[in-house]
């Protein structure tokens, strides 16, 4: 299936905020983190889930599809950009239009911002930064075999579903292998499972 | 916007692009082949990566600190040291802000009396002030007037200058350090048991076991980087329990949790062992051949069964039942603690009892199979290994003793006579200027305004000193205190060695010159015996003088560092003591030929009577209180409060609390002990006991825990009783705001997003403890 990309394993998240503190330590965006740290049942359990940008891959980038000015560019690697800042006007299309709340708006800068899977270090063959420094490797960067190798039975699954909509993403989610056909936390069902449509 | 998803799928791989376009640093990656070598690099734009280490807590982590052209830190990149892997925790990442920060003292600084602002002054001056305040005092009232308190985040060279400073310059017999608020329990216990005082396996082993007991430890915040060794053993089918009161981000997905009440580890352990017995799941091959005193701690476990320990633990019998049945009954097992179950009255005690366990299950020397303690600081092992605490000389040698007296003396060339006998503790030494004994004090990377218990006992103590000087590079709350702070080097400016939680010693590289006016502790220590007319003894231009000297002083002890040299570290990238020879490869595991370091080399197992914690609980106080870190701070927050991401992520203590009292999220309450009260918001949730509250002890007053704790200690460790004291929380008005420190720079705000922060005062923290980043 896909290539080297981030799986995110929550249920080995500490929510520790190293991944937040380490993308603001990346240069394309030095400063501002593009990662978000849910915490899925407050008062209850300290679970907490980090979502980066799943880099949509089918349909394409809804982002990049509803944006009037073309600021969002996907490379042929499958990697969808954060607007283009000399084309970007932020209007917030994006961030209407992303299905798994990803984009930032900077509202004094007309802006958007968002994950790149850290565009400047994969170019170059070296981890995103969350991935790299992830304490607990809740964020993994790699290949699935490579994730498979170091993690034996582990089960991922880069399909969910909207209503009617299905989105298959670049990036992928670890599902817990004796709940396959349960919800990943969000509440998404979880369809296909290592490229094997479960329904059926 | 038109390619094809599908085929986008398998593209996702190493893409060549024009290598002028890299970024900073990257250039060095890639020519290293995408993993750097441990060596100094320099990219096109001028950039170098320095290999170092975190200099925060016992994991130790490797990474690289990025420097600029014009020689200063600006930043961080993860290295790939066998430690870490890559991996760092927010501190580590943000730690390279506090090198260059605005708040940095870069002059010292000095006043004649409390009454008086402080003045920038020359070094000249603050050291002859305080040279002559440390000779008036002494004339005065005896050389045992005037204290040195060290602190375990210190190189290990300069923990060996603290304690030879104070015995050789000073002539006091009073020198201790913060590691004794640290793992000194840990030690006590190790040191009685096996005679050796560290972790008998390397972190590696978290990965080979099979059953990994973590006991009174937040991994996940304290020391997240192991939290990799703990999920790769459960990668490999590894059961885990997790005694801890609260459910934590390692509890929450442990086999068994048990949240037993505070204060009641000793009780819980002996009845585990019960069960061990009962159930015939002994290993007394084991036992006889490598344990003495076996038939006492028996008959001891015999007197705790299940029913009356899950009576004193408040958790179910058969949890008891449970744990002991997946610990001895695992092929390999190994438990870890830290001071959860250290931070006691009964510190040792409690420690004794899981090394109890350990041994009657064999489960001790063996790969994947054996006991640790995780060190807080990063130099908690290394802090105490080199004579900086009040009852130990160099290479762990006891002051008490006639002939390691007679060693050291050789050493440092001074008579027997001429050495100090053992002194006191960190928490004696401040009642002890409280009652006007100790009257003069030097402080070196401290802060026990924030960090000891009873923060009025601590105050009135520092108060009714006659001279203070502080060495540190942040004006911390205790500094603040003093008549002379003195400007010192942060870990980036200087070189030295740390020992980690798994004993194992690695070195830390110079990044960049410090800024100017600021001087190394070394000098300064020096330069202070040089006008104390010691200054013969203390004739060493930097820290690897001061290392070769501690190499020696170490041979032929059971800490032994002669074979470890800086070269060597760098080549290795750590080396476990003991480590006789300079060919000698280390001793990342200990006992694994089966004898200990005891002369007999057996386990000396010791008979545990548990006793309820010193604040009793009554009617008024009737739950019990218990402190802890945040994933966020290090400490007392000295350094950690100023750096900008990490202050956002959590900017002010709470108090977490069980829902069954009532209290709303956010709402302000009052946690009151027989100490004091304070108000911080509540953080109402179902993840700790409910007759338990939580507090983090980073902050000072208002908000400091530590106002609130009791300076009850361990009789043997003397470590104060952090972890439960009797307390009752209230309904309060309001919350008062403590003012924002001042935050690094590089550090950019967060720019405001689309959806806005929307509770004013959030009930703040860390873990799905109250504020996330929604934007
Ligand atoms: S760094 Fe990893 S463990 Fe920590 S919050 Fe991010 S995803 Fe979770
Ligand atoms: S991949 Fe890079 S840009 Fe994306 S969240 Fe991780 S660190 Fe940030
Ligand atoms: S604080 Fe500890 S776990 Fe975090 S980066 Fe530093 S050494 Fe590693």
């Amino acid at each position: 299936m896909m290539g080297r990309t981030i799986f995110i394993d929550p249920g080995r998240c500490i929510g520790c905020q190293a991944c937040v503190s380490a993308c603001r330590e990346c240069d394309s965006h030095r400063g501002k983190s593009m990662i978000h740290l849910d915490y899925t049942d407050e008062g209850h359990s300290v679970a907490s889930l980090p979502t980066v940008c799943m880099h949509c891959e089918d349909p394409v980038a809804p982002c990049a599809e509803v944006c009037p000015a073309d600021a969002i560019l996907v490379t042929a690697d499958g990697v969808v950009q954060q607007a283009d800042t000399t084309r970007c006007i932020g209007c917030s299309n994006c961030v209407n239009a992303c299905p798994f709340g990803v984009p930032k708006i900077d509202l004094q800068a007309k802006l958007q911002m968002k994950c790149n899977l850290c565009y400047d270090r994969t170019a170059y063959g070296l981890a995103p930064m969350c991935a790299t420094v992830c304490p607990t490797g809740a964020l993994f960067y790699g290949t699935v075999e490579e994730l498979q190798a170091e993690r034996p039975g582990v089960q991922v699954a880069d399909t969910f579903v909207f209503g009617e909509t299905e989105v298959r993403t670049g990036v992928a989610m670890v599902v817990p292998a004796e709940r396959v056909q349960w919800p990943v936390p969000g509440g998404l069902p979880v369809v296909e499972i290592n490229g094997k449509d479960v329904r059926r | 916007m038109t390619a094809d998803p599908r085929a986008a799928a398998d593209r996702r791989t190493f893409i060549p692009l024009d290598p002028s376009l890299a970024p900073p640093g990257t250039r060095a990656f890639r020519d290293a082949g995408g993993i750097p070598a441990d060596q100094w690099h320099a990219d096109q734009n001028g950039e170098t990566l320095v290999p170092t280490h975190c200099c925060f807590c016992g994991v130790q982590c490797g990474m690289y600190l990025r420097v600029d052209r014009r020689g200063k830190v600006f930043g961080v990149e993860p290295r790939n040291h066998d430690i870490n892997r890559m991996r760092l925790c927010p501190k580590g990442i943000n730690a390279y802000q506090q090198v260059n920060h605005p708040d940095r003292l870069t002059a010292p600084l000095m006043r004649r009396s409390r009454d008086e602002e402080f003045r920038e002054v020359s070094w000249e001056e603050a050291l002859d002030f305080t040279v002559s305040e440390i000779k008036r005092i002494q004339q005065t009232h005896g050389n045992d007037a005037f204290g040195l308190l060290g602190g375990a985040s210190l190189f290990s060279e300069k923990t060996y200058l603290v304690g030879k400073f104070a015995r050789v310059a000073l002539k006091t017999r009073h020198v201790d350090y913060n590691g004794r608020l640290c793992m000194v329990s840990a030690a006590g216990a190790n040191k009685l048991a096996f005679g050796i005082d560290r972790a008998g396996n390397p972190f590696s082993d978290i990965l080979l076991t099979d059953c990994l007991l973590i006991a009174g430890s937040n991994v996940g915040e304290c020391f997240p980087v192991m939290t990799q060794y703990v999920w790769g053993a459960r990668d490999r089918g590894a059961s885990l329990i997790v005694i801890d009161p609260r459910e934590t981000a390692i509890a929450r997905t442990a086999d068994i949790h048990v949240a037993l009440k505070p204060g009641t580890d000793s009780a819980f352990f002996t009845s585990v062992l019960h069960v061990v017995i009962e159930e015939g799941l002994t290993d007394e091959d084991y036992l006889a051949a490598h344990a003495t005193g076996w038939e006492e701690v028996k008959a001891k476990a015999a007197e705790y069964p299940p029913s009356r320990a899950a009576a004193i633990c408040g958790i179910p019998a058969e949890q008891i039942v449970q744990v002991a049945r997946t610990f001895a009954r695992a092929p390999k097992a190994m438990a870890w603690h830290a001071r959860g179950i250290e931070h006691h009255s009964q510190g040792v005690e409690n420690c004794l009892t899981v090394i109890n366990l350990c041994t009657a299950t064999g489960h001790i020397g063996k790969p994947g199979a054996g006991y640790g303690t995780i060190t807080g600081q990063g130099n908690g092992q290394g802090g105490r290994e080199h004579g900086q605490k009040a009852d130990l000389l160099p290479g762990g040698r006891s002051i008490m003793n006639e002939e390691h007296r007679r060693q050291i003396c050789e050493i440092w060339g001074i008579e027997e006579s001429e050495l100090p006998p053992a002194g006191t503790s960190m928490m004696e030494m401040v009642w002890q200027m409280q009652r006007r004994e100790i009257r003069g004090l030097i402080g070196i990377c401290n802060n026990p305004f924030v960090s000891l218990p009873n923060y009025r006992v601590v105050k009135e103590g520092y108060d009714a000193t006659e001279f203070h000087a502080q060495f540190d590079f942040f004006l911390s709350e205790t500094a603040a205190n003093a008549h002379v702070v003195l400007p010192v080097t942060t870990w980036a400016e200087d070189e030295g060695v740390m020992a980690n939680a798994e004993a194992r010693v690695v070195k830390h590289n110079k990044a960049q010159d410090p800024p100017p006016g600021v001087r190394t502790d070394t000098w300064a220590m020096c330069e202070l015996a040089r006008r104390l007319g010691a200054g013969d003894k203390f004739d060493f231009p930097d820290s690897r003088s001061v290392f070769d000297e501690l190499r020696v002083a170490s041979a032929g002890t059971v800490n032994d560092y002669y074979g470890i040299t800086y070269e060597r570290l760098e080549e290795t990238g750590g080396i476990a003591w003991p480590c006789p020879t300079t060919d000698h490869p280390g001793t990342p595991r200990l006992f694994e030929d089966g004898k200990t370091y005891h002369p007999d080399g057996k386990i000396h197992l010791q008979v545990v009577e548990w006793h309820p914690p010193m604040d009793p609980y009554d009617d008024a106080y009737p739950m019990s209180l218990t402190t802890g870190r945040t994933v966020a701070h290090f400490l007392s927050g000295n350094q950690t409060r100023r750096l900008g991401a990490l202050v956002e992520q959590t900017p002010r203590p709470w108090a977490e609390i069980h829902p069954s009292h009532g209290f709303r999220n956010g709402e302000p309450v009052r946690v009151v002990t027989r100490r004091g009260s304070e108000v911080f918001p509540a953080l109402v949730t179902e993840a700790i006991r409910p007759d338990t509250v939580f507090v983090p002890y980073h902050w000072p007053v208002p908000t400091a825990a530590n106002a609130l704790t009791i300076d009850a200690l361990d009789p043997r460790s003397k470590i104060p009783e952090y972890k439960v004291c009797a307390c009752r929380v209230e309904h309060a008005e309001r919350i008062d705001e403590v003012p924002a420190p001042p935050v690094a720079p590089g550090h950019v705000a967060y720019p405001e997003t689309q959806v806005s922060r929307t509770d004013p005062l959030p009930p703040t923290a860390p873990q799905g403890r109250g504020t996330s980043e929604r934007s």
